[in-house]
């Protein structure tokens, strides 16, 4: 017993040898480290963009004055009502597929494929993140500003949208965090990210174990460094609220 | 002024206002008192729509605003409005806080609405926190900004939602002072407030609400003396 642990801490070097200093393949790793994170980033704005428009449409449409109802904004609003149910009502590893195996079967460019599927689920969750950041704004600041005359859309400019900012940022760092580990999933169409290289050198080498810990410390370290970041912020952004 | 004719409001199956006909005229001081769910500061909140009433019309200076086509934002550019809870933005500086809305709604260019706050907070002798932030302000300071704020607009009436009840019972007195000024002044006012003080002293007409109707209206002094209504004596003799 003891002697087999030893035999196969002996042998664990050279393991992690292979897999990440043979043949420069830690080059690879950090090319999949790089799409993994270009990914993130694209789909991110994506997300941002898309969850933007739908919180406002969502939010602008509620908030309408009975009586005075906008029927194209109605109809913008019920898609935008089916985009959510059905982005976060089903799993992303599906929406993954389908995005690469239905609707854009034949694009070679599967990173691009990646950030459409990643983009355009997230947008549904940023739109939920923005909209509840917009309702989170105390009732009587929109009130006050109406109240003085001033119109919807520059109570929201100028009022509503800078106070709910401070509550939506940290939940879009979460969002982030996220999608970049969600990244991963993109493997299964063959998107060359960090998982899709560490799961092939593992294959080529017969030996899974270095290259998946590998990866999966990578991750961590990006998770841990981004959170750490996030903190900062929180705490400057808290701080201006003491004044 | 403002014209009000069988208003009814009801959120959900609740009827808050029920059938209300009245008339503000200009120079007016209203003062509207009342038990809590009364619907006092509904009526207030109907006047410049922020309630939108369930029945009937409002007309202020022969505009319908009821009316869907109405341009509200127009209507309460002339209307001032003054809250419980201040609702000052906590995001800008009293001075932007001031000359937002004149600005962004081009009744004045930047340089003329700093102007104007500037001399409206020295009105209210607190010229020195223009460039102070709300959260740094005591309850009665933030008020009179609000107040403030109002007036920058220039409005023709200015509606007051218990503008004291929030507040340290030591800085309900530097605001009503504040309103009793703008009610020397002329203003139009319609001021919902447990203030009895502030009615008989500087209301005109007192209004009392219970249940969503206005069970009985008369000039303070009488009010006060020979309320008719037993509802009426009942309220007064627990509030007095």
């Amino acid at each position: 017993m003891i002697q087999g642990l030893i035999e196969w801490f002996d042998r664990l070097l050279p393991r992690f040898y292979t897999a990440f200093i043979e043949e420069d393949r830690w080059k690879l790793y950090l090319q999949g480290l790089e799409n993994t994170l270009i990914m993130t980033v694209a789909a991110l704005v994506i997300g941002v963009l898309l969850g933007l428009v739908v919180a406002v449409v969502r939010t602008s449409h509620d908030q309408q004055r009975p009586g005075r109802r906008n029927p194209v904004l109605g109809l913008i609003n019920a898609v935008c009502g089916i985009y959510t149910t059905v982005i976060r009502g089903t799993p992303m590893m599906v929406q993954i597929l389908i995005w690469s195996f239905v609707i854009l079967s034949s694009s070679r460019n599967k990173v691009m494929v990646g950030i459409i599927g990643l983009g355009i689920n997230s947008g549904a969750y940023v739109a939920e993140i923005i909209r509840g950041g917009l309702m989170s704004v105390d009732a009587g600041q929109s009130e006050a500003g109406r109240s003085l005359g001033l119109n919807y859309l520059d109570t929201m400019r100028f009022i509503v949208v800078p106070q709910a900012f401070k509550n939506i940022l940290p939940s879009l760092g979460n969002e982030f965090i996220t999608l970049f580990k969600d990244t991963s999933l993109v493997n299964a169409i063959g998107a060359m990210e960090l998982t899709y290289y560490a799961a092939r050198i593992g294959g080529r080498n017969f030996d899974y174990m270095p290259p998946l810990i590998g990866a999966a410390l990578m991750y961590l370290a990006i998770v841990i460094i981004f959170t750490w970041l996030q903190g900062k912020l929180e705490r400057r952004l808290r701080q201006s609220d003491r004044r | 002024m403002i014209d009000v004719k069988n208003l009814s409001k009801s959120f959900g199956d609740h009827l808050v206002l029920d059938n209300i006909s009245e008339h503000i005229y200009p120079g007016e001081k209203v003062v509207v008192i009342g038990p809590s769910g009364s619907g006092k500061s509904t009526f207030l909140r109907c006047l410049n729509l922020l309630e939108i009433p369930s029945k009937g019309t409002i007309t202020f200076e022969g505009t319908n605003i009821t009316n869907p086509r109405t341009d509200i934002d127009k209507v309460r550019q002339q209307m001032g409005m003054v809250f419980q809870h201040f609702n000052l933005f906590p995001n800008m500086t009293i001075r932007k806080n001031i000359t937002l809305a004149p600005v962004r709604t081009k009744l004045m260019s930047q340089a003329e609405a700093d102007d104007t706050a500037t001399a409206l907070l020295k009105r209210v002798g607190l010229e020195e926190k223009a460039d102070a932030y709300p959260a740094q302000l005591s309850g009665g300071q933030k008020q009179r900004i609000a107040i403030v704020r109002a007036l920058a607009m220039k409005p023709k009436v200015m509606l007051f939602d218990e503008p004291t009840s929030a507040l340290d019972p030591e800085m309900v007195g530097e605001v009503l002072e504040v309103m009793k000024q703008l009610a020397e002044e002329g203003m139009t006012m319609v001021v919902v407030t447990h203030e009895m003080g502030f009615a008989r002293e500087v209301g005109s007409r007192v209004l009392f609400m219970d249940g969503g109707h206005i069970l009985e209206q008369n000039e303070p002094h009488a009010f006060f003396a020979n309320p008719r209504e037993p509802r009426t004596i009942e309220f007064l003799s627990k509030v007095l």
